[in-house]
C-alpha cells in the first residue's frame, strides 16, 4: 500500500478514529486504526467492538492495500506536521513497518496484521431515514446531560431516540435521565422513520455522533435495528450498538398537573443560582427558591460555609412556595433556554418540576426537588 | 542504662534484676524513659476473659469462634503452641487441636470488660485511639510531670492493673509514632513490654518484611513483590516519586514508613468511616430467595446501626465470598446519600443481581461508607421510582414501632426468607 494525502484531510479523518479508539486497552489491535486503501479513496476505520467508525478521505493512491497502525500515535504524528503538507503513507508488510512521510519528517511505524482487525458485522436496518443535521443537533444536545453514569442501572447509560405521540401527531423523541432530572425533546418524525424501533444510544456514541453535526447543510443518514444504529455523512460512517435494555416508561414521570407558573429570564435566573451556590457545600449543592408574588429568592444555607440570598424580579401569581434544588441541575436544563423566557412549573416542593421554553412543548425537562 | 522493673515499678540505672524486689521482670533501654507513643494490645482476650470467668479452663486449649462452618476469632496461647491462628477455618483449627475448647464468643462480656480497661487507660491520658475492644494507642507525651512518673512507669502499671483487678494481661509497645508502636507490642508477647528508640529505628526495620505494616495484606504485598520490593531496605532505594507513581497515595506512606517516620496522632475521637455486617451461611448457597433475604437482614441492620449514629452512607458496598474462599466485593456511589434500609438493600441487590450467577457463595456482606451525616442524605428522591416516599414512610413508621415495641415488633415478609 502507498498513497499520498494532504495533511488536513488526514488529520481529519485520524481525529475521528482515534477518538472511537479506547486509551486503555488489552487487545492490542483495537488501539490501531485500519487503514484501506483503494480508488481514489482511503479509508480509516477505527472500533471499540461497540463503536465503529470509518472516514472517508480523498488520496492519490499508487498502490492498493491494506494495514494497521496505532491511531493515538498517527494521530499525534499528523497533528504536529505543518499545515498543507503532502504526507505519504507507504507499508511495508514484509518487515511490518508503515512509514510516515512529509518533507523531511520521516516516521516508522510498527504495524499489525489487518487480519486481525475486528470489523463490525454488517446487520440489516429496519428501518432507514434522513434527517438534517441541525435537528439531530438539537435533539442529542439538549438531552445528553440527563443521560445517567450510574452502572447498576445500564440501561438509562444513554439517550433513548423513539416514535412518539404527542399532541394528536407523531414525533421523533430523545428521552434522557439519570432519576434526577430528565429531558425529553422532540422533532418533527422524518419521512420513513415511522416504524423505527426505539433503541437507547449509549453515551460514548453520543459524543462520536456530534462530530458529524457540525455542519448545518449535512442530511445524516440514519439507519436503526432492534441492535445498531448507524449515522452517515458522506464522508463517515459511525455504526454502534445500541444499549441492550428496556428504558423505563418516562410518560408517568412527566408532570402534568403542575400549576404554579413561574416565569423568568433564564440566563439571569441560571446567573443568579451559580452566585448563591458558590457558598453551598461541595456535596448537596442545595439552593432554596422562595417563590412570592412576583418576586423569587434564591438562598443557600451551609452551616459549614455560610450564607448567600439573591432576588429576582419574575412573574408568578400563586402562593407562596419554598422548594429546595440542586444547583448543578438548575444551571444545566437553564442553559437549554436560548430563545424565550424559562417557564417552571411547580407543584408541591416534594413532587417534580416541569421546565420549557416559553410555551414550547417541544423541549421539556423535569427536575426532581430536594429537601433543604 | 535507664531501666525499669515491671514487677514493682521501681526505677533504677544498673543490673539485670531489680535492686529492689530481686525481680528478673527487667525492661532496660537507653530511650525508656523519653518515649511516649504506646500501642496496648490484650493477650488473647477472649480466650483470657472465658479462662478468668472459667478456671477450670485455665490449662486447656480453648478458641472462641462461631459455628461449624466459622473461623478462629481468639486462640487462647496453648492453643496457639498447636499451630491454632486466629482467621483460621474451624475445621482445620480442630484438626491441629482436636481437644480444643471451642466457645462461641460472648461480644457483651469482652464490651463490658474492654470498657473497664479504657476507664483504666484514660486514668493515663485522654489521648486513646482504640483499634478494637482489645487494643488501643495511648499518647502519654507530655504526661509525666502530672503523674509524676515517665511514660513506661504509667504503662507497666497499666498492664499491672489490668492483670491483678480484670484478670487478663496485655502486651505494651513504645516508641515514638503509632507505627512502631504498634510493632513492637507484638516482639514480645504475651506479657511483653518491648521498646524501639529513635536511636535503633533503621537498624531495627533494615532486615524486617514489609508485611510488617498494618494494611499491606496480601493482595499489597504482590505488587511489592513485583516491583521486587519484599524487606524495608527495598523501599530504602526508591525515589518518593517513583513509589508515589507506582502505588498512588500508599507510596508515599511506605515511602515515610521506611524511613521509620509516622506523623499521624493518636486521635481519640477516630471518626466511623464505615458501617457493615456480613454473614457466613453454615452451608455454601446460590439459592436466589435465600441470598435476597439475607441482603435485606444485613441491609436492615446496617441502617439500624446508621440511624443510631445519625450518619449515612453514600456508597453501598456488597461483599461475597464463593466457596473456593475467592471474595467478590461490587460498589456504588449514591447521588444522595442514605441510611434507609430499603434503599441499601435496593442498591445492593442491584450489585447482587450485576454479579450474575458466581455462587455457590459461603459469606455475603453489605455496606455503607462515605458517610454524611443524615441531614445531608436522602433529600432527592428518585423521579423514576415514585413508590419510594411510600416505601420510606413506612420504614420510619416501623422504626417508630419498633422503638418503642422492640425490634421484633414489626418486620417484612422478606426478613422471613
Amino acid at each position: 500500500m502507498k498513497f499520498s494525502i494532504e495533511r488536513g484531510a488526514l488529520l481529519k479523518a485520524v481525529a475521528q478514529a482515534q477518538s472511537v479508539v479506547e486509551r486503555r486497552n488489552t487487545i492490542p489491535i483495537l488501539a490501531n486504526v485500519l487503514i484501506e486503501a483503494e480508488g481514489a479513496d482511503v479509508h480509516f476505520r477505527a472500533t471499540d467492538l461497540d463503536i465503529e467508525v470509518v472516514d472517508r478521505a480523498p488520496a492519490q493512491v499508487e498502490r492498493a492495500g491494506a494495514t494497521t497502525v496505532s491511531a493515538v500515535t498517527l494521530h499525534e504524528i499528523v497533528r504536529k506536521l505543518p499545515d498543507g503538507a503532502l504526507v505519504t503513507l507507504t507499508d511495508d508488510s514484509a518487515a511490518g513497518r508503515l512509514s510516515v512521510a512529509a518533507g523531511r519528517s520521516h516516521f516508522n511505524l510498527a504495524t499489525l496484521p489487518k487480519e486481525d482487525f475486528p470489523v463490525m458485522a454488517s446487520s440489516e436496518y429496519s428501518s432507514n431515514f434522513s434527517a438534517p443535521a441541525p435537528v439531530l443537533r438539537r435533539l442529542f444536545d439538549k438531552s445528553k446531560f440527563a443521560i445517567s453514569t450510574e452502572e447498576t442501572r445500564y440501561y438509562l447509560n444513554g439517550v433513548y431516540m423513539h416514535v412518539a405521540e404527542s399532541d394528536g401527531g407523531r414525533v421523533l423523541r430523545c428521552v434522557a435521565t439519570d432519576g434526577h432530572r430528565l429531558a425529553r425533546i422532540d422533532a418533527d418524525l422524518p419521512e420513513g422513520a415511522g416504524e423505527m424501533p426505539g433503541v437507547i444510544i449509549p453515551r460514548k456514541t453520543v459524543g462520536e455522533l456530534r462530530k458529524l453535526l457540525d455542519n448545518d447543510d449535512t442530511q445524516i443518514a440514519v439507519s436503526v435495528s432492534e441492535t445498531k444504529v448507524r449515522f452517515a455523512t458522506p464522508d463517515i460512517t459511525l455504526t454502534s450498538k445500541v444499549i441492550d435494555g428496556t428504558f423505563p416508561d418516562y410518560t408517568r414521570v412527566i408532570p402534568q398537573g403542575n400549576t404554579r407558573r413561574l416565569e423568568v429570564d433564564a440566563s439571569e435566573f441560571a446567573h443568579a443560582v451559580d452566585r448563591v451556590a458558590t457558598v453551598s457545600s461541595e456535596r448537596s449543592r442545595a439552593v432554596k427558591l422562595t417563590l412570592e408574588e412576583d418576586k423569587l429568592t434564591l438562598s443557600v444555607n451551609a452551616p459549614d460555609s455560610g450564607a448567600a440570598e439573591e432576588e429576582l424580579a419574575v412573574a408568578y401569581g400563586d402562593e407562596r412556595l419554598e422548594i429546595g434544588f440542586n444547583a448543578k441541575y438548575l444551571l444545566e436544563i437553564a442553559s437549554q433556554v436560548d430563545r424565550e423566557n424559562a417557564v417552571f412549573l411547580f407543584n408541591s416542593s416534594g413532587d417534580p418540576t416541569l421546565m420549557r421554553e416559553g410555551n414550547d412543548t417541544s423541549a421539556v425537562y423535569v427536575v426532581m426537588p430536594m429537601r433543604v | 542504662m535507664p531501666a525499669l522493673c515491671r514487677s514493682c515499678l521501681h526505677s533504677f540505672d544498673q543490673g539485670p534484676r531489680c535492686p529492689a524486689c530481686h525481680s528478673p521482670h527487667v525492661r532496660a533501654h537507653p530511650e525508656l524513659f523519653t518515649l511516649s507513643i504506646a500501642h496496648m494490645d490484650c493477650d488473647a482476650f477472649y480466650a483470657s476473659v472465658e479462662k478468668r470467668d472459667n478456671p477450670d479452663l485455665a490449662s486447656k486449649p480453648v478458641i472462641i469462634g462461631g459455628g461449624r462452618r466459622g473461623v478462629v476469632s481468639t486462640a487462647c496461647y496453648i492453643a496457639r503452641i498447636r499451630g491454632v491462628k486466629s482467621a483460621m477455618p474451624m475445621f482445620q483449627a480442630l484438626k491441629l487441636c482436636p481437644d480444643a475448647v471451642v466457645l462461641p464468643p460472648r461480644m457483651k462480656l469482652y464490651a463490658q470488660v474492654s470498657r473497664e480497661i479504657r476507664k483504666m487507660m484514660e486514668d493515663l491520658t485522654p489521648a486513646i485511639e482504640p483499634l478494637s475492644l482489645d487494643e488501643a494507642f495511648l499518647d502519654l507525651t507530655g504526661t509525666a510531670r502530672l503523674h509524676g512518673h515517665p511514660p513506661a512507669v504509667m504503662l507497666a502499671r497499666l498492664v499491672r492493673r489490668m492483670k491483678d483487678e480484670l484478670g487478663v494481661t496485655g502486651s505494651i509497645g513504645l516508641s515514638h509514632n503509632k507505627f512502631l508502636a504498634k510493632i513492637a507490642s507484638d516482639l514480645d508477647k504475651p506479657s511483653g513490654f518491648s521498646v524501639i528508640g529513635k536511636a535503633e529505628t533503621a537498624a531495627f526495620l533494615h532486615d524486617k518484611p514489609v508485611r510488617m505494616i498494618w494494611g499491606v495484606g496480601q493482595a499489597m504485598q504482590a505488587q511489592l513483590d513485583k516491583a521486587g520490593i519484599h524487606r524495608f531496605s527495598d523501599l530504602l532505594r526508591w525515589d518518593k516519586r517513583d513509589l508515589h507513581a507506582r502505588f498512588g497515595a500508599i507510596g508515599d506512606r511506605l515511602y515515610h514508613l521506611a524511613r521509620g517516620e509516622d506523623r499521624r496522632r493518636v486521635s481519640a475521637n477516630a471518626p466511623v468511616k464505615s458501617i457493615s455486617n456480613e454473614t457466613t451461611f453454615f452451608e455454601d448457597t446460590s439459592d436466589p430467595d435465600l441470598l435476597d433475604g439475607h441482603i435485606w437482614r444485613l441491609a436492615e441492620n446496617v441502617s439500624d446501626r446508621a440511624k443510631a449514629r445519625a450518619l449515612a452512607g453514600r456508597v453501598v458496598t456488597l461483599k461475597l465470598k464463593r466457596a473456593n474462599h475467592t471474595s467478590l466485593t461490587r460498589r456504588v456511589s449514591l447521588r444522595d446519600g442514605t441510611q434507609m434500609a430499603d434503599r441499601i438493600y435496593r442498591t445492593a441487590r442491584a450489585l447482587f443481581e450485576a454479579v450474575g450467577d458466581q455462587g455457590p457463595y459461603r459469606l455475603i456482606g453489605v455496606g455503607i461508607s462515605d458517610l454524611v451525616a443524615e441531614a445531608e442524605a436522602d433529600r432527592a428522591p428518585d423521579l423514576l421510582d415514585p413508590g419510594a416516599a411510600r416505601r420510606s414512610g413506612a420504614e420510619r413508621a416501623s422504626d417508630a414501632i419498633r422503638a418503642r415495641f422492640g425490634p421484633g415488633a414489626i418486620r417484612k415478609g422478606r426478613s422471613l426468607r
